[in-house]
């Protein structure tokens, strides 16, 4: 299961970055992969579409919000959490 | 040059249906932000809002002006028909064909879009309503004043999102001075506190669920608001001629592009266009005492905005006051201009800067005098009211006294 949301989340970011899967490395940042403030949000909206879960995040205040998203790493292990969490 | 002035306005918003009630609310700091009474509000994430309350449209028009009408036209008319009173206009003849309106609306009939998807979409049907198109066009508001008022003139509306109030109202300016009018009916209107509305802006993550606080460093988005306000902007001689009260003066206007990207502001497109507004007027920094704030409580916007007054104004930005009304009315996205006009006339009028609310704490990235939680008065004799969309559309206008 773990194995597949990642690999989920690493094809949502490559294709807003516009990058094949194997270039998405764990400890990137989305912003070492060229994605901005509106990519960021779209890709949440994927993810949330993906693994039908409802992910916390205003671009407001993203350092407030429970939801990491400092690197690819981090996004997978939030993700893991709401889906535990979500779907439980 | 031909000068112009306003002699005439009316509202209707979240703070009161009509100019003294909404003045007395900003005075007193209120807020208008409240839960959203709406169909389906249980389905949104974002469940606050600036809602038009204690309305009933049924009481105000007949049931076919109901049928014609969408919420945003139904706003703009109750604030026309207090602009126009308080003008003391009409139109005939010649004088008819001098005159015209021109309103801004981001979304025009959103109610109508919504309830007839609904229709269609969820219930299936396959009819609909035959008004459904002259109600949810962006115009209907625009058209329903010119036949209210006789209004033959130039005639038509204004979309650019968050700035359409102000671009609108701009125009009607240019239009009186530049010698198409001697006399524009102008402001805007908003209603898109709907399902749809409210779930479509709650896909960008850009909306508070607890509030709007402007400047505030703890500030975490904006809040929708919903309304009209509506102006009678008329040529000084002919106001003069008549002995007509004159309530401000409109002296700038300026409006830029960022051509830069279509969510992110620029302090660089806010900037010229408030040195734009300033040059246009032929007024120097020093002359403005205060600024209505485009400031919606994003972390984006207020930031650059105060950056780009900062660069502006230099060491007068510290001198002058600049404050967001949108803490009390909300955003009316279309309409805020307008309605963010009165303070700019109260200010002016009335010697009284309306406050930012819920002001928590500074914000070192907005380190102006923001005139937190509370009214304060003071002698303005020149004043800016910004407007920065999105898509990079930015619009600012420059009113002094009454001459």
């Amino acid at each position: 299961m773990s194995e597949s949301i990642s690999e989920r989340i690493i094809q949502i970011i490559a294709e807003q970055a516009v990058l094949e899967p194997s270039d998405v490395s764990p400890d990137k940042t989305l912003e070492d992969l060229g994605i901005d403030s509106l990519g960021l949000v779209e890709s949440i909206f994927a993810i949330e579409e993906a693994f039908d879960i409802q992910v916390p995040f205003n671009a407001n205040e993203p350092e407030k919000s429970d939801f990491d998203i400092s690197s690819v790493a981090a996004i997978v292990a939030a993700v893991e959490k709401l889906v535990a969490e979500q779907h439980a | 040059m031909r000068r112009v002035v306003i002699t005439g306005q009316g509202t209707i918003n979240a703070l009161g249906h009509d100019v003294p009630t909404t003045l007395a609310a900003m005075r007193e700091g209120k807020c208008g932000i409240g839960p959203l009474d709406l169909r389906d509000v249980d389905r949104l994430s974002v469940k606050i809002g600036a809602q038009v309350t204690g309305y009933d449209p049924e009481a105000l028009f007949n049931r076919q002006q109901i049928a014609l009408y969408d919420r945003f036209t139904q706003f703009t008319l109750i604030a026309a028909h207090q602009a126009l009173d308080h003008s003391g206009l009409s139109f005939s003849g010649e004088a008819a064909t001098r005159a015209g309106v021109v309103l801004g609306t981001a979304g025009g009939g959103v109610n109508t879009w919504d309830e007839n998807y609904r229709t269609v979409y969820e219930e299936g049907k396959n009819r609909v309503h035959p008004f459904v198109v002259p109600k949810l066009m962006n115009n209907a508001a625009a058209s329903h004043v010119s036949m209210e008022w006789n209004l033959k003139g130039p005639s038509f509306s204004v979309a650019t999102a968050c700035a359409s109030s102000n671009h609108a109202m701009g125009l009607a300016f240019q239009l009186i001075r530049g010698g198409a009018c001697d006399v524009m009916v102008t402001g805007g209107s908003e209603a898109m506190l709907s399902f749809g509305g409210v779930k479509a802006w709650e896909g960008l993550r850009v909306m508070s669920k607890d509030g709007c606080r402007p400047f505030s460093a703890n500030r975490n988005g904006m809040v929708q608001g919903e309304g009209a306000a509506v102006f009678v902007f008329e040529e000084y001689g002919h106001a003069k001629k008549r002995g007509a009260e004159i309530l401000a003066e409109v002296v700038g206007f300026a409006m830029t592009s960022d051509a830069a990207d279509i969510v992110m502001p620029s302090k660089q497109g806010a900037g010229r266009a408030i040195s734009g507004a300033l040059k246009d007027a032929r007024l120097n920094p020093e002359d403005i005492c205060y600024i209505n704030a485009h400031g919606t409580g994003t972390a984006a916007n207020d930031k650059v905005e105060c950056a780009a007054v900062a660069d502006v104004f230099g060491h007068h930005a510290d001198d002058l006051m600049i404050s967001s009304t949108k803490s009390m009315h909300g955003h009316l996205i279309g309409g805020t201009g307008a309605v963010e006009l009165l303070a700019c006339i109260m200010a002016l009028r009335d010697g009284v800067i309306a406050p930012t609310i819920g002001y928590d704490e500074p914000d070192p990235e907005c380190a102006l005098d923001v005139v937190p939680n509370e009214a304060r008065t003071a002698k303005v004799s020149a004043v800016l009211s910004n407007a920065f969309a999105f898509g990079g559309l930015n619009a600012v206008l420059a009113l002094k006294a009454a001459p």
